[in-house]
């Protein structure tokens, strides 16, 4: 039962509190939402739960394994894979190389088998290759394998980050706002998209501002206010929380958060 | 016994003084535009050999120094007109390139306008050593320091009580937000590398009598004077003067009481311990990062 | 707006293919080095010529290893000349003051060198950017003062002469026996710095100089990376340094210079970044040019001077990869 929790976690920048004493869990196989308004510290939290940031105060662990101030790519090694809001493509490469690389975990290269090239290597290589066209194809994107990731749009850029996250095998995979600049219908396709994920057993952490989105495929919500969780639970619970529908979903909503 | 350590303590100051003056010039390039210019010690060389022209055809040496200077600021315009200003947007590594280049193409234009070997410069007033506190030390000496002296308050007068100044330091803080309130930082940008050659030129003046000049003093002495830049803290000018004065007495010190073959190791053994230690230097801002 | 069906329909307008050109820079390209390499010296009228040559070669092998490091990991270094010099100084001392055979002393500096890259490499590589290039310029500077300094060992500023190479007892003599020697080594220098470009370690490289973060959360370890990088392409400078020590039966403290190092920088960011035969044509223009220029060597360091700044302004990404993109965009 693969479980990351949080126990007081805060992070602050020079007086700013943009996470304040969060603790929560995040069970396996169900789909979780972060929710909150701009400035809530949902990518702050993202960061912290991927090694990106060091904690000011808390610890982070994984099934019991304490990953506190680790680096990230401890956090990586660690089963954890991630998205980001404003898209860290490796515009350098290839949308295969990109996937190749989010394997790079798998692949234990060493230097000097990289150097000469041995036999080994090639075969790695070739199954590496393989598994990258596989997950284009997952995501959608199997004809762009050699396209150079600096020519893609900015649809296709999105579900190459998650391609290329699930390329190290995640056992949880978190998404910072996959829907962000997408139409309606490109955002039905990363719900279906989550909820193919989910049914192969990754669990997926979301953060989002689509609650169309959020509310169709979280099994769990987590809302956060100014860097404090103010509430959790289901998608049910927390539409009909009167504190989540006055900051979130505005005063106005209020009747129709009743009856959703 | 103490006449010797003073004599170490005024021969570092005064030439920490020159460190000072080029490492000014490395922080107000560094704050308008976040380029090292590395042709920084060219600016000083270019003062030298230019003041040596000027007074071979018969100036005064007033007017010399003040020719000097102005050529010096005329290259450091040109600088940025042609070559930093038109990469602006590009990265660390070519910008150092950039600046580099200029480096190498300033000595070797200095090589063919005047010549390879060494010229020397009269000095301001005189060559008669003063006896001071059991110290001797050249008149020379002291104008580096009273001008030095100088320098930095007419500065410190620039940048808080001039429409220019204020606009440098604004645009040092926050370039989009001095933008926004209308400054112009094309002439900001242009201002600091005129700036910039201008201290480097006076630097050059002052130091020339004692150190004499040719066409490639200005590499050591702009290494020395980015090492002192960042001994004090990159960007602030408070700390170009203390790591420009820190370096030149340590320096010489070390030249005195250790070995004055390792004398250059110095400074560049100092790079390296400030950037392992405290990339900031000593009086640089602790930034927090911020992703 | 479209969908993905949509989308997917116009992808092979919009989509362009990488370097189809170049087949594959491994196989193709190497095998057009080989070509050159094995017919250069047909135009080759003269030792003089051949020595031009040798010396396009061992600049060549340094700047390989240097564009892994600028090029493709995105860093810089402005001290890579102190490893040239340790390479030759080191391979020097030993065959001549302590009579170690002349190719393990080769190999035995080179990998002293490694260990000192190793070393030095972690604290100095957390640097970025201008304190990077300041590190590493600090560094190669203390050691060619060191060289400079110590003439008991290394005979100073006047240098030091260095003993004929022997390989297994073989003498090596002759421009015409060193341009294969050397010419060899390239070849095998390029073959290692393609195989590694095209590994996972390769990938991680390219990755860490796009966007650091996003390759340290896929699991790549930046500073080991970033430190084996360094490493390799100290090997590669130390190697040449051996191996123009031994080629010139001299050396001097300049080798290990600033200046050096400045020319080492200049060949790759001309050539082109992140591009291995970028690396080998900067490395043969900025050879062959002072050579040229040697005629009128009084406007050497003007010309240089402008070299630098025109490529870096208007080429940002050198010669090879500006051509390639030039060459690409024709209509066909």
């Amino acid at each position: 039962m693969s479980t990351l929790r949080v126990e007081g976690l805060s992070k602050e920048f020079g007086g700013v509190h943009a996470v304040q004493d969060l603790s929560f869990e995040i069970r396996e196989g169900m789909v979780h939402s972060i929710i909150g308004p701009n400035g809530a510290g949902k990518t702050t939290l993202l960061n912290l739960l991927t090694g990106v940031y060091v904690p000011s105060t808390g610890t982070i662990s994984l099934d019991g394994r304490d990953l506190t101030g680790a680096p990230a790519h401890r956090f990586a090694a660690a089963g954890i894979g991630r998205t980001f809001q404003n898209l860290q493509i490796f515009f350098n490469m290839s949308a295969l190389e990109n996937v190749m690389t989010g394997r790079h975990l798998r692949e234990h290269c060493g230097l000097l088998s990289a150097l000469l090239r041995t036999p080994q290597l090639v075969r790695a290589e070739h199954d590496c290759r393989e598994h990258a066209h596989r997950l284009l194809g997952f995501v959608g994107l199997g004809d762009y394998a050699d396209a150079s990731a600096d020519s893609m749009p900015y649809g296709a850029l999105k579900r190459l980050e998650i391609a290329r996250a699930l390329a190290g095998d995640p056992r949880l995979l978190l998404l910072d706002e996959p829907a962000a600049g997408l139409n309606p219908t490109e955002s039905m396709e990363i719900g279906e998209l989550i909820r193919k994920l989910s049914q192969d057993g990754t669990t997926v952490v979301l953060v989002e501002h689509n609650m169309r989105l959020v509310m169709g495929v979280s099994d769990h919500i987590l809302v956060l206010d100014y860097g404090r969780k103010l509430t959790e639970g289901s998608a049910e619970h927390v539409r009909n929380d009167p504190r989540v529908i006055e900051a979130y979903l505005g005063a106005a909503n209020t009747a129709e958060g009743a009856h959703a | 016994m103490s006449g010797e350590w003073l004599q170490f303590l005024a021969g570092g100051l005064t030439i920490g003084a020159i460190y000072a003056l080029v490492a000014l010039g490395f922080s107000i390039i560094y704050n308008a535009s976040h380029v090292i210019n590395f042709a920084q010690g060219e600016f000083v060389m270019i003062g030298g050999m230019s003041a040596v022209s000027f007074i071979g055809t018969g100036l005064p040496m007033p007017l010399a120094i003040v020719g000097a200077v102005v050529a010096a600021g005329a290259v450091g315009l040109l600088l940025e007109w042609l070559a930093v200003g038109r990469a602006r947007k590009a990265d660390v590594v070519t910008l150092i390139i950039i600046t580099i280049g200029a480096s190498i193409f300033l000595r070797g234009l200095a090589q063919l306008i005047w010549d390879k070997s060494i010229h020397a410069l009269p000095a301001l007033s005189g060559d008669h050593p003063i006896a001071l506190f059991g110290a001797t030390v050249l008149p020379q000496s002291l104008w580096v320091l009273g001008v030095t002296v100088v320098v930095v308050i007419i500065l410190s007068w620039f940048f808080n009580r001039t429409l220019l100044g204020k606009a440098m330091l604004a645009t040092s803080y926050n370039r989009l937000a001095a933008q926004l309130v209308g400054i112009e930082v094309r002439q900001v940008l242009l201002a600091s590398f005129g700036l910039a050659a201008a201290l480097g030129a006076i630097a050059g003046v002052l130091i020339a009598p004692i150190t004499f000049t040719s066409y490639d003093i200005g590499i050591m002495l702009g290494l020395k004077g980015f090492a002192a830049a960042i001994l004090g803290g990159l960007g602030s000018f408070p700390g170009a003067i203390l790591g420009g004065l820190l370096l030149g007495l340590l320096e010489n010190l070390g030249a005195g009481y250790v070995s004055s073959a390792y004398k250059d190791v110095i400074a560049f053994a100092l790079i390296l311990a400030v950037l392992f230690i405290r990339p900031d230097g000593i009086l640089g801002a602790r930034k927090s990062d911020r992703v | 707006m479209e969908s993905l069906a949509q989308e997917r329909a116009t992808v092979s307008e919009r989509v362009a293919p990488q370097s189809r050109w170049w087949a594959a820079p491994r196989t193709g390209g190497l095998a057009v080095l080989v070509l050159v390499v094995a017919l250069t010296p047909a135009v080759l009228a003269n030792d003089y010529f051949y020595d031009v040559a040798i010396l396009v070669g061992l600049n060549a092998i340094v700047c390989v290893g240097l564009n892994l490091l600028i090029g493709y990991a995105g860093q810089i270094s402005l001290g890579h000349a102190g490893f040239f010099g340790l390479g030759a100084y080191g391979s020097a001392l030993l065959a001549s003051r302590y009579g170690v055979p002349p190719f393990a002393a080769l190999v035995a500096s080179t990998a002293a060198v490694a260990l000192l890259a190793f070393v030095v490499g972690r604290p100095i590589l957390r640097l970025k950017g201008h304190y990077l290039a300041m590190a590493t310029l600090g560094l190669g500077i203390i050691i060619s003062i060191v060289i400079a300094n110590e003439d008991r060992l290394t005979g100073g500023p006047d240098g030091m002469s260095v003993p004929p190479f022997t390989v297994f007892g073989l003498p090596v003599q002759g421009e015409q026996t060193w341009y294969w020697v050397v010419g060899a080594c390239l070849v095998i220098t390029v073959w290692l710095a393609l195989n590694l470009i095209e590994s996972p370690r390769g990938r991680a490289l390219r990755a860490l100089h796009t966007s650091e973060v996003a390759a340290e959360v896929v699991g790549i370890d930046s500073a080991r990376q970033k430190v084996m990088v360094f490493v390799v392409s100290a090997v590669f400078a130390a190697f040449a340094g051996g191996l123009t020590a031994f080629y010139s039966g001299f050396i001097t403290p300049g080798k290990a210079s600033f200046m050096h190092s400045v020319e080492l920088v200049t060949m790759v960011v001309f050539g082109g970044m992140a591009s291995t035969f970028g690396a080998l044509v900067g490395a043969a223009v900025l050879t062959v040019l002072p050579q040229a220029l040697t005629v009128v060597k009084e406007y050497e360091m003007v010309v240089l001077g402008a070299v630098m700044m025109v490529t870096m302004i208007f080429f940002p990404r050198g010669t090879v990869p500006t051509i390639g993109d030039w060459l690409r965009r024709r209509p066909r």
